[in-house]
């Protein structure tokens, strides 16, 4: 019964039931064949299975059990006895049915097979003492006693709408009356036929003011669904009304559905009401219930629902649910990536890198000969250009989880091997940054990960010694912060030693004995080169080669690393990184007659230096802004350019770079600029406090500042 | 009185339903009417007088065949008034209850 449409579901548990009750009844009637209320159930049996048969075209078993109906009919009159040779004949009927049943339902496509056929015809013969004529088993009988509830061949079925009334027991009482909506639904349409379920019809304390009636009502309209429903809509309260499109419908409905539209990924309800399938009523129902069936903890999908309730045919629902597949694929398929050679986009890059310099150029000319029916022209092109520079970088942007997901298996692995027991969390997996930043993020995150699998944290018994949970968890986060990329590590292990590695450096020469370094100093010791605290290096880490190796490429990325840790809670590892490598907005200023370019994100604010307002410590450098007290450096001086005071106007330009404030002081401010950066030649690679150069509209060249390094130099 | 009951003999009740049978009369009719559904006898519905039947009624009427079957009583209907043969159409019913309905002269005009 695999296929089974779920529609019939309910039918073939009734049916069943209905059955296997005519079975019992027969055995009874066997030993009592007098008892009228038995023979009466077994009409009844064959009555209803017939009607709701005829509900869903199964024809064969409307014939077939409306022969049977007919013979219990006369046992019922009075008009034929029962006897066991009849009884037997009936439980022969019985089978057959469930055989007719069963048939009809899992393969309705196909004809009766002829054993069935000829069991059918064998029965026929022995209950009623002819052969069936032919059209009384292929079509339903016109006899004068055709049953009420006959409602008519498949085909004329198929233009019906089936309309489903259970009223509630208090429907008379709220004054509902099911004869006022047949009559009302004469005049949107034909009913075809009507069936009125009496078995709710109580034999003991029948109360004539409630309501047992169900009706099955196969409507023959040209209205729509909703414009049926609407029929009812003052009886909502009091009745189940469930609504199945007629059959003929489908293919409509189906064309309907090819032609929604594919732009967005629609859902199921809204699909269906906008082909006219269900009303909004239906679905408030089937969300209602779905949601109460969530509650008592066995979800159903929406589809399943709205065919159990018969207000959708399967085959629609089936359909609705393969365009959304569909659609979603499409708009799946239609967001997904072309792939693009990178060094076209690197050209692209670089062609935008000279657009926003040529712009410079033009801006500085357009200024210098005061041409102000220009300069609208030029502004509305230097707006496009930066947008275009924004899109062009924005091309090269990636999710950085891709990169991150594969450190699970990195966790995974490891984590066995050590016989650890460690759990790696990621979030911020989508923050974006450039595409060559994450390729070459990629080994040093693996290296800390590594690290602090292999050093940070501690074996389950350790743990459990230490009163912490067996298993370890590493987190791994990125997120943006002022035109930066932070990418933490996490782990709640051991720690980093702080005496280990201050006697490892000092033994190692790195720094001397009578030292006074900071904790925060002691534990970034370890990103210097040759130090490593674990006696026996394993596979994975612990070389002394490593953090070295991790802090130079970040640098390079023009990023810096942090390490904080807590003895015995954990350890954090901070990576800043810069979203770009390519151009940035700057913030220009001079000093000494040179330009530098400060990257605009890190500028907190800029003070006029000798305003007299703040105390300023010529000798350690120093100066007290409101209050904060701050390290200064003057650019012109650390540079070496030649002083050339322009006037005593000197500016103090306030940076921050992760917690570390510090002061430039320069001659002039230039403001925002649109920076491309361009490497610096070899010979300048190691100048501390530069990272890159860049060219200016009149041709002139300004360095880009590292300030992170100046910070530092100004502390020191 | 809605109802009219006149026993013709022991086996054979007829009854006269008058007025109307909905949900306003169908509680009293029914006690009215159940004692007079006897096991293997019969009973006659005389509807003439019925000029206005809604689902209660006609309710009522379904659950008294039914009765009837239990009790072996050959239940019959008959003098059908306009109003009952349209429910009774409408709700095809016709063949449930099996008995002749005699259309009178000049009916659906």
């Amino acid at each position: 019964m695999g296929d089974l449409d779920d529609a019939l579901i309910t039918f073939t548990e009734e049916a069943k039931e209905l059955l296997n009750e005519m079975e019992s009844s027969l055995l009874a009637l066997e030993d009592n064949p007098g008892d009228s209320e038995t023979v009466n159930t077994l009409f009844r049996a064959m009555h209803t299975i017939k009607g709701s048969s005829g509900l869903f075209g199964f024809s064969e078993i409307v014939a077939f059990t409306h022969e049977a109906e007919t013979v219990l009919d006369q046992v019922r009159n009075g008009e034929k006895t029962i006897d066991d040779e009849l009884i037997s004949v009936l439980l022969g009927c019985k089978d057959h049915t469930v055989n007719l049943l069963e048939h009809c339902i899992c393969s309705p496509e196909e004809g009766l097979p002829d054993e069935l056929k000829s069991v059918g015809v064998k029965l026929v013969t022995l209950l009623t003492g002819n052969e069936p004529n032919k059209g009384s088993l292929s079509a339903i009988s016109n006899s004068p006693n055709a049953p009420v509830e006959n409602m008519g061949a498949a085909e004329d079925l198929a233009e019906c709408w089936l309309i489903s009334l259970a009223f509630k027991s208090d429907a008379f009482r709220m004054g509902v009356d099911p004869l006022s909506f047949l009559r009302y639904l004469k005049t949107i349409g034909d009913i075809q036929n009507v069936l009125v379920i009496t078995s709710e019809i109580p034999e003991h304390d029948f109360d004539p003011e409630s309501c047992y009636l169900h009706c099955k009502v196969a409507f023959k309209s040209d209205a729509d669904k909703q414009t049926i429903e609407d029929v009812f809509e003052f009886a909502l309260d009091d009745c189940d009304i469930n609504i199945l499109p007629p059959n003929s419908k489908n293919e409509e409905y189906l064309a309907l559905l090819d032609d929604l539209p594919e732009d967005h990924v629609p859902r199921l309800g809204e699909m269906l009401i906008e082909i006219g399938v269900l009303t909004n009523n239906d679905i408030d129902k089937a969300m209602q219930k779905q949601s109460t069936a969530e509650k008592g903890g066995e979800g159903q999908p929406l589809g399943a629902i709205l065919v159990e309730q018969q207000v959708a045919q399967p085959s629609i629902v089936e359909k609705a649910l393969e365009k959304q597949q569909k659609v979603k694929k499409k708009v799946a398929a239609e967001a997904s990536f072309i792939r693009v050679d990178s060094n076209k986009l690197g050209q692209l890059i670089n062609l935008v890198g000279e657009l926003v310099i040529s712009g410079a150029a033009m801006d500085l000319l357009v200024g210098k000969h005061g041409l102000s029916d220009v300069e609208e022209v030029a502004e509305t092109m230097n707006t496009l250009v930066s947008n275009i520079r924004d899109i062009a970088l924005d091309l090269r942007m990636v999710p950085i989880g891709e990169t991150f997901s594969r450190f699970r298996r990195v966790v995974r692995d490891v984590s066995k091997e050590l016989s650890k027991n460690i759990e790696l969390k990621i979030t911020g997996g989508e923050t974006e940054l450039d595409k060559t930043v994450v390729e070459r993020i990629n080994d040093p995150l693996t290296h800390l990960i590594r690290n602090s699998l292999d050093h940070g944290i501690e074996t389950p018994e350790e743990r459990i010694q230490a009163g912490k949970p067996e298993k370890g968890n590493i987190e791994l986060t990125a997120r943006h912060e002022s035109g930066h990329i932070i990418i933490q590590i996490i782990d709640d292990g051991a720690g980093l030693n702080k005496e280990k590695i201050l006697a490892k450096a000092i033994s190692n020469g790195i720094i001397p004995e009578g030292h006074k370094l900071t904790d925060q100093e002691t534990y970034n010791l370890i990103f210097a080169a040759g130090l490593s605290t674990k006696a026996q290096a394993s596979d994975l880490s612990g070389r002394g080669v490593g953090m070295d190796v991790v802090r130079r490429n970040i640098e390079a990325l023009r990023g810096n690393v942090n390490i904080d840790s807590v003895a015995g809670k954990g350890t954090t590892i901070t990576i800043q990184l810069p979203l770009t490598l390519a151009i940035i907005d700057g913030f220009m200023v001079e000093a000494g007659s040179e330009r530098y370019i400060l990257p605009l994100s890190t500028v907190e604010e800029c003070v006029e230096m000798n305003s007299g307002e703040w105390e300023v410590d010529d000798v350690q450098s120093y100066v007290n802004l409101r209050g904060a007290a701050m390290p200064y450096l003057r650019l012109a001086d650390y540079f070496g350019s030649k002083k050339e005071q322009k006037g005593n106007r000197q500016s103090l330009v306030v940076v921050r770079s992760g917690g570390d404030k510090a002061g430039f002081v320069v001659d002039e401010l230039h403001g925002e600029h649109q920076t491309v950066i361009k490497p610096l030649g070899k010979l300048f690679e190691h100048v501390a406090g530069l990272t890159g150069a860049t060219v200016l509209g009149d041709g002139n060249v300004a360095l880009i500042l590292d300030v992170q390094g100046l910070i530092e130099k100004a502390k020191a | 009185m809605a109802i009219d009951v006149k026993i013709k003999s022991d086996l054979i009740t007829h009854v006269v339903i008058q007025e109307e049978m909905t949900i306003y009369t169908v509680l009293e009719q029914k006690n009215e009417l159940i004692p007079c559904l006897k096991a293997d006898a019969e009973l006659q519905l005389d509807l003439s007088g019925v000029a206005e039947i809604d689902s209660a009624g006609m309710q009522l009427l379904i659950y008294m065949k039914q009765e009837a079957i239990r009790l072996n009583n050959r239940f019959s209907l008959y003098h059908h008034s306009q109003a009952v043969v349209e429910v009774v159409d409408l709700l095809n019913l016709t063949s449930f209850f099996g008995d002749s309905i005699v259309l009178p002269v000049g009916w659906g005009e």
